[in-house]
Formats: structure tokens, C-alpha cells, sequence
């Protein structure tokens, strides 16, 4: 890859879950300028307390390199991993999605969200909100299908991410 | 083994104690008191009572970096906290071992902005390598030693511990230091063998090969110093210092270069732009040392020995990365150089040093001192004459003098010379100065400092006096800020915007004032004498040196320029002003 492009990475960080870590890592990205497309944190490992951060970050290799080498060097890191490098991963967001619509609009949503295996999981006569989950993209693209048929109020998780088969972290 | 159960307070010292500390530098106030109280009734652990926090760190860094051992801080809740903030950036940036301990307001008060209550662990995250605010006491000791633990390895830092009073109150278990495990900072020191071997054919195929070292050896040790030293004369190699290394290699030394970067040597400077094999051991191609990104040493293989994975490739890329402590590293670089009886093409290593002797034979640091009006440059000259027979320590503040000391006091050992690299804080030197002569209380201590610098910490006079530490503090007094006087002449049409030191006090009664010596120097037929009385005098001295104030720091690499556009100054080319809108917006 060229030097110089940007590209996106999704990055894990295995933490331990103390107060104030959290601050740390975005406090890293932010004092740096480093930049976060999305960031999702919640403790998997309740015995050892552990959480998982996972970032989605963009940058030129070098800095990418950099954003990694300073999380590691944070203390309460155990481990971090780009998943975007070590292979193949499954990325998955959900997101609840808004929308006010009524006669051929209020149709039309439904439709598409059959398309998309979006389930209703709140209706009235005027709204739904939808419930979605995908990578990313798919959740972009829906958002945007929504956008004319009355889309009011979008909230979504942000990324998790996993590496595909036997690797780990 | 049974636990001990003690108050928090007494874990705190405790800890101090076990952690072989031997000296703290602070400042008492409300949420400490029961630390301060502890202090009183021990005599283990000896207190220095500063002025004002911030000196409390340089205090304590300037005992670190003398020693090799952390220093340690106390301040209260609040506003000891933040007055703390300058000192422990600067150790931040220079990666000075530090351990600061500060006063918190009672665990159940936190939040609802109680008197003297700040959010210390939330102001000093960034400028901390990492901080603990303490609120179970079980974790207590525990923490204490993490902190020794972080602030010492790796690539060192300072460490801030906020200590609400309740927890100095309450009682609280004891654990020894070998009790305690560190689960997830572990930092790696052995280098990577197959790395080195590559790193080493590279260094063997040179032509025109480069030593760059910086702080990361003086911080690895004085034994880390000696293998570079061995090291650097089995291959023949030249090198070159930065501002941080310098002493880890003797100054003396005829393959020594003298410092690079912005002013630095022009041998230096034209040897890193034109080599083939750059060895940077311990430095992390700062802007000071680097110029302008684009055009630095465009031709040269690059091999980056460093603790810290994340100073690797940061600012410009290497081709052979190396993470580990920079002495285990240059112990196998020796060990398998002998092994594979490597040698460098002698031919070419003659051809490069006959290069390296012209550029040499600019003589780039010369200056002519006139009969009378004392040069800056002269006042360090001498200095280190008349001290080369003694254990000597220099700190400075920050400017042109710190500059001038940096070219013209060669040192030839490592932790003799203390000053503010990367911050770059006025108001280093005194304090600074107050910690190494603290740790070294025969030895001489000499405070190189400006006009202006020595205002942001004079109240460190009155802590020079209680314990009657001999520091010799020398003022390069140019009656200027010199160094923005310097920028504003160069880049700013001579436009001296607020840079002269107006109102300036009269130093020898202020000396007197505060109980020690004072001394004025204005012509150049009394500098040997007076800084030779200086030297002679049993005590703290002041001594205010009227020095050239049009004097001008060279050489000088321009903001945005690249190495070989240095600026050799008066002596060649006169002070030419820099026509670059790009070196203004730099710093
Ligand atoms: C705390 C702080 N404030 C401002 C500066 C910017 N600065 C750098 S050098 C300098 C002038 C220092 O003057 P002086 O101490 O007289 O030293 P000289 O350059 O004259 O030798 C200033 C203001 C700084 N480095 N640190
Ligand atoms: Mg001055």
C-alpha cells in the first residue's frame, strides 16, 4: 500500500475495566489527532474484568502503526489487534431506526425493510422503529432508503468485530 | 505471611521506604496532612521543603536524571496539584522517572467541587505516562509499587498517585514490593536477534555510516553509555549527540561530532544529511533534530533501537526497527559484531572522515572574544576549564544560554547535564539544580541561566538557603530574551515585540536578600577571577554575568529547513535575516 493512503481499520483493544480507561484511549486519539469513525466498549470477561474496546480508525500505515503501538503502550492494555490486517473478520453493528411516514411511504418502508431483515419492534399508527443488524455498509445503506420515506431518528451501537475461524486475539 | 495492617499514611512511607527512596521534594497543605504528620515522626525519609510545586518536580528530575533512581514528588489537593502540571510535562517529554503523590479531597466529597478539589487524575492523563487516584485502600500499597514499577521501566515517565485524605486516614494492609505482580505492563528489553544481525551486515556495508544517540542511552545507564562508547570505537563509526544524550558518549572523543539538529554542529548536521547507515540508538527524531521531514537524510539505509515501539516510525520512517532497552541491545550488537568479525571497507570509512574533517574545518562554533565586552559563549568556555577537575554538574533554563552551554561544555560522562528538552520550560534550572546537588552534596552544581528564565522559579532561592545547597547559578544576562530576540530579528524584520528584560533586578542584593552570595561580572579581564571566586565560596552563589547582548546562537538550522541550509552566523555569513513564510508558522 502506498505510504501515503488513507485507509480504514478496525482495531481491538483488550483493557482492563478500571475507571478512567476508557477517557485514556479517547483521550490518546483526541491529544494525537487521531481519528475515530466508531468506538464500542463493554466488559467481556467479568471474572478477570476485562473489557473490549473496538475502534474503527483511519489513517495513512504509518499512522496506523503509530495508533497501535501507543495503545499497547497504555497500561491498563492487555493486548491490541487489527483486525483489518489479521485476516478476515465479522463486523457487526445494530442500529434502531425512526421512521414517521403514513399511507404508500409507511408501505414502502416496510417493504424495504424485508428486504433488509429489519424487524418492527416498536409501531403505532404513524411510526415504526426498526431494528437492524449488519456490517456497516448495510446499515449506511438502509439509512439512506429511509432517508424519503420519513426517517426522523437513527441510534446505532457502533462496530463490534471478531477475526473469522480459529484465530484469536 | 500475616498482613500488616497500617494507616494509609504510614503504607505510603512504607512504601517509600522499601521502594529505596531516600529523599522527597513537596509542599504541605490541608489534604496531605496526614502524610506530612507521618514525615514528622520518621527519620527515614529526608523532606525538602520547596517553594513552589512545579520546582518540586525540575527538583525531583533533576535528582532523577543525577542519579538514575525516580524522584519523588508530594504536593497537596488542588492547586499543589496543578502548579505540578508544567513540571510533570516536562518530565513527560524527556521520560524522567517521577512519582508524584497528590493530596485528594475525602473519597465521598469527590465531585461536588470541594474546597481545593481538582479532577488531578483527569488534568494530568495527558501529561502523566499514568495515573492511580486511589480509592479502596485494599489497593493501597499495591498501587504505590505499580508506580515505582511504571515510572522506572520502560521508557521512564512520570507516574501521578492522587490520594484522597480519608484513604491517608484509614486503615490499610501492607504488601512488600516482591508481593506484587504486575499483570499487564511488562515492557520487552532483549532486542530482536534476527533484527540485530540484519542491523549489523547493514552498519558492516556502509560507506558512510552514522551513530545518532539521544536521552534513551543516559537513561538505559551509565553501563548502557559504555558498551555505546566500545561499541562506537570497534567500528570507527562517527557520532553525534542530541540535546537529551548528551555525555553518553565523551565529548573529547575525536569520532564525536558534537550535537546535531538545530544548533547543533555543521559537521554533525552535514554528516546525518549526507550518510549512506543511520544508527539511531535512543532518539526519536524530534522536529529539533530532524528539520524539514522532507529533505532529511534523503539517502540513508535507517536502523531505530528504542524501548518505546511507538517512537519507532513516528516522524520518519526506518527500515529496521528494533524495540528493546538500548544496552541489552548494544551488549548483543558487541557481542555478535566480534562473533562475525564484521569490519567496515576501512577505504571508504577513510574517505568519509576525510569528508566529516572538512565540513570540520569550518569550525562552525568559533567566536572572537574582544578585550572587554564578555561573549556568552566564553562564560561556558571557561567554566568548564576551571571545573574539569571536579565532579561537575550543569543544569540550565531555556534559551540561548541553554544552547550555548549544550555546544560548549563538553561533557564526557552521562548524568552530569540536566536540561529541558522537549517542554522546553523556563524555569527548569534552579530547581533542577536544587535536586542534583540534593543527591550530590559534594559534588559542584552549576545553573546555567538567562535573564528571563531565572524569574519563573526565584523563589527556589530561599530552599538554596535552608539547606544550604551550594548551587552555583550563573546568569547569561543579555538583558533580552535572547532566543526570541534571535527569532525576532531573523524572521520577524527585527521587531523586538516585548523581548527586553526591563526592570530587572539588582541579583547581588537579591542574593543578599535571601541570604548568600551575590556577584557581578561586566568585563572580560574578571571572568576567571570571578568564576573562580564563585567556585571557591562555600555556599549558593548568584553570579550575574554581563554578556554581549547582539550575540546570536550558531549554527542554526532554520524552522523548515533542511540540514545542509544551516545558518553558520556572524562569524561567516553575518546574521542574515530568513526570508521563509513556511519558518514562521513553525516553532
Ligand atoms: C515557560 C516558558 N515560557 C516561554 C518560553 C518561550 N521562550 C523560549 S526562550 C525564551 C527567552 C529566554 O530568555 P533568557 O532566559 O534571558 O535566555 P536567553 O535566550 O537570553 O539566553 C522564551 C521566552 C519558554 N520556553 N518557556
Ligand atoms: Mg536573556
Amino acid at each position: 500500500m502506498k505510504e501515503t493512503e488513507i485507509s480504514k481499520h478496525t482495531i481491538s483493544v483488550l483493557v482492563d475495566n478500571e475507571a478512567g480507561v476508557l477517557a485514556r484511549v479517547i483521550g490518546l486519539f483526541s491529544g494525537r489527532g487521531y481519528n475515530i469513525e466508531s468506538l464500542t466498549v463493554a466488559e467481556v470477561d467479568a471474572s478477570s474484568h476485562q473489557s473490549r474496546i473496538t475502534v474503527v480508525t483511519s489513517g495513512t500505515p504509518m499512522v496506523i502503526e503509530q495508533i497501535k503501538a501507543q495503545l499497547s503502550r497504555l497500561v491498563p492494555v492487555h493486548k491490541v489487534s487489527d483486525l483489518t490486517l489479521s485476516g478476515p473478520c465479522v463486523e457487526r453493528e445494530l442500529a434502531l431506526v425512526k421512521v414517521i411516514a403514513s399511507g404508500e411511504k409507511r408501505v414502502e418502508s416496510l417493504r424495504i425493510a424485508d428486504i433488509f431483515k429489519a424487524r418492527a419492534v416498536d409501531a403505532t399508527n404513524s411510526s415504526f422503529v426498526f431494528e437492524i443488524i449488519g456490517s456497516p455498509e448495510k446499515i449506511d445503506a438502509f439509512i439512506k432508503l429511509m432517508e424519503p420515506l420519513g426517517l426522523s431518528e437513527t441510534s446505532r451501537t457502533g462496530v463490534a468485530a471478531i477475526s473469522r475461524g480459529t484465530l484469536t486475539m | 505471611m500475616a498482613e500488616r495492617i497500617l494507616s494509609g499514611s504510614e503504607v505510603v512511607l512504607q512504601a517509600l521506604v522499601d521502594q529505596g527512596v531516600e529523599v522527597v521534594f513537596g509542599y504541605p497543605g490541608g489534604a496531605v496532612l496526614p502524610l506530612y504528620d507521618e514525615i514528622f515522626k520518621q527519620n527515614r525519609i529526608r523532606h525538602i521543603l520547596v517553594r513552589h510545586e512545579q520546582a518540586a518536580v525540575h527538583a525531583a528530575e533533576g535528582y532523577a536524571r543525577s542519579t538514575g533512581k525516580v524522584g519523588v514528588v508530594l504536593v497537596t489537593s488542588g492547586p499543589g496539584a496543578t502548579n505540578a502540571v508544567t513540571g510533570l510535562t516536562d518530565a513527560l517529554m524527556d521520560s524522567i522517572p517521577v512519582v508524584c503523590l497528590t493530596g485528594q479531597v475525602p473519597t465521598h466529597l469527590i465531585g461536588n467541587d470541594a474546597f481545593q478539589e481538582a479532577d488531578t487524575t483527569g488534568i494530568t492523563r495527558p501529561c502523566t505516562k499514568h495515573n492511580y487516584l486511589v480509592k479502596d485502600s485494599a489497593k493501597l500499597a499495591r498501587t504505590m509499587h505499580e508506580a515505582f514499577h511504571v515510572a522506572s521501566s520502560g521508557r521512564p515517565g512520570p507516574v501521578v498517585i492522587d490520594l484522597p485524605k480519608d484513604i491517608l486516614v484509614a486503615k490499610a494492609p501492607y504488601l512488600e514490593p516482591s508481593q506484587v505482580q504486575h499483570r499487564t505492563y511488562n515492557p520487552v528489553v532483549k532486542g530482536d536477534r534476527g533484527q540485530i544481525e540484519e542491523a549489523l551486515e547493514l552498519l558492516a556495508s556502509a560507506k558512510k555510516p552514522i551513530l545518532y544517540c539521544g536521552g534513551g542511552v543516559i537513561n538505559s545507564g551509565s553501563q548502557a553509555c559504555k558498551v555505546l562508547t566500545e561499541f562506537t570505537r570497534l567500528t570507527g563509526v562517527p557520532i553525534t549527540l542530541t540535546l537529551m544524550g548528551l555525555g553518553a558518549y565523551p565529548a573529547s572523543d575525536k569520532q564525536y561530532l558534537g550535537m546535531l539538529g538545530m544548533h547543533g554542529t555543521y559537521e554533525a548536521n552535514m554528516a546525518m544529511h549526507d550518510c549512506d547507515v543511520m544508527i539511531a540508538v535512543g532518539a526519536r527524531f524530534d522536529d529539533r533534530v530532524t528539520g524539514n521531514l522532507d529533505f532529511f537524510s534523503p539517502g540513508s539505509q535507517k536502523v531505530q533501537i528504542d524501548i518505546d515501539q511507538s517512537s519507532i516510525n513516528k516522524n520518519v520512517p526506518v527500515d529496521i526497527g528494533i524495540v528493546g532497552d538500548v544496552g541489552h541491545v548494544l551488549e548483543d550488537m558487541m557481542k555478535i559484531w566480534k562473533a562475525k568479525q564484521h569490519k567496515i571497507e576501512a577505504k571508504a570509512l577513510d574517505s568519509w572522515w576525510d569528508e566529516i574533517e572538512g565540513w570540520r574545518g569550518k569550525h562552525c562554533l568559533s567566536y572572537k572574544q574582544p578585550k572587554d565586552i564578555i561573549k556568552p559563549q566564553h562564560v561556558i568556555r571557561r567554566l568548564h576549564a576551571l571545573t574539569r577537575d571536579r565532579k561537575t554538574y550543569i543544569t540550565t533554563d531555556v534559551g540561548q544560554h541553554q544552547m550555548w552551554a549544550a555546544q560548549h561544555f563538553g561533557f564526557e560522562h552521562p548524568h552530569e547535564w540536566m536540561t529541558s528538552g522537549g517542554l522546553g520550560t523556563m524555569g527548569y534550572g534552579m530547581p533542577a539544580a536544587l535536586g542534583v546537588q540534593v543527591a550530590h552534596p559534594d559534588a559542584t552544581v552549576i545553573c546555567f541561566t538567562g535573564d528571563a528564565s531565572i524569574m519563573m522559579n526565584i523563589q527556589e532561592c530561599a530552599t538554596l538557603t535552608q539547606y544550604r545547597l551550594p548551587v552555583k547559578t550563573v546568569i547569561l544576562n543579555n538583558r533580552y530574551m535572547g532566543m526570541v530576540r534571535q527569532w525576532q530579528q531573523l524572521l520577524h524584520g527585527s521587531r523586538y515585540s516585548e523581548s527586553y528584560s526591563e526592570s530587572l533586578p539588582d541579583f547581588v542584593k537579591l542574593s543578599e536578600a535571601f541570604g548568600f552570595t551575590g556577584m557581578t561580572c561586566n568585563n572580560a579581564a574578571d571572568l576567571d577571577d570571578a568564576l573562580t571566586k564563585m567556585l571557591e565560596i562555600d555556599g549558593p552563589v548568584i553570579l550575574d554575568v554581563a554578556v554581549d547582548d547582539k550575540e546570536n546562537c550558531y549554527p542554526m538550522i532554520p524552522s523548515g529547513k533542511p540540514h545542509n541550509e544551516m545558518l553558520l552566523g556572524a562569524e561567516t555569513t553575518g546574521d542574515e535575516a530568513i526570508d521563509s513564510d513556511e519558518g514562521m508558522v513553525l516553532v
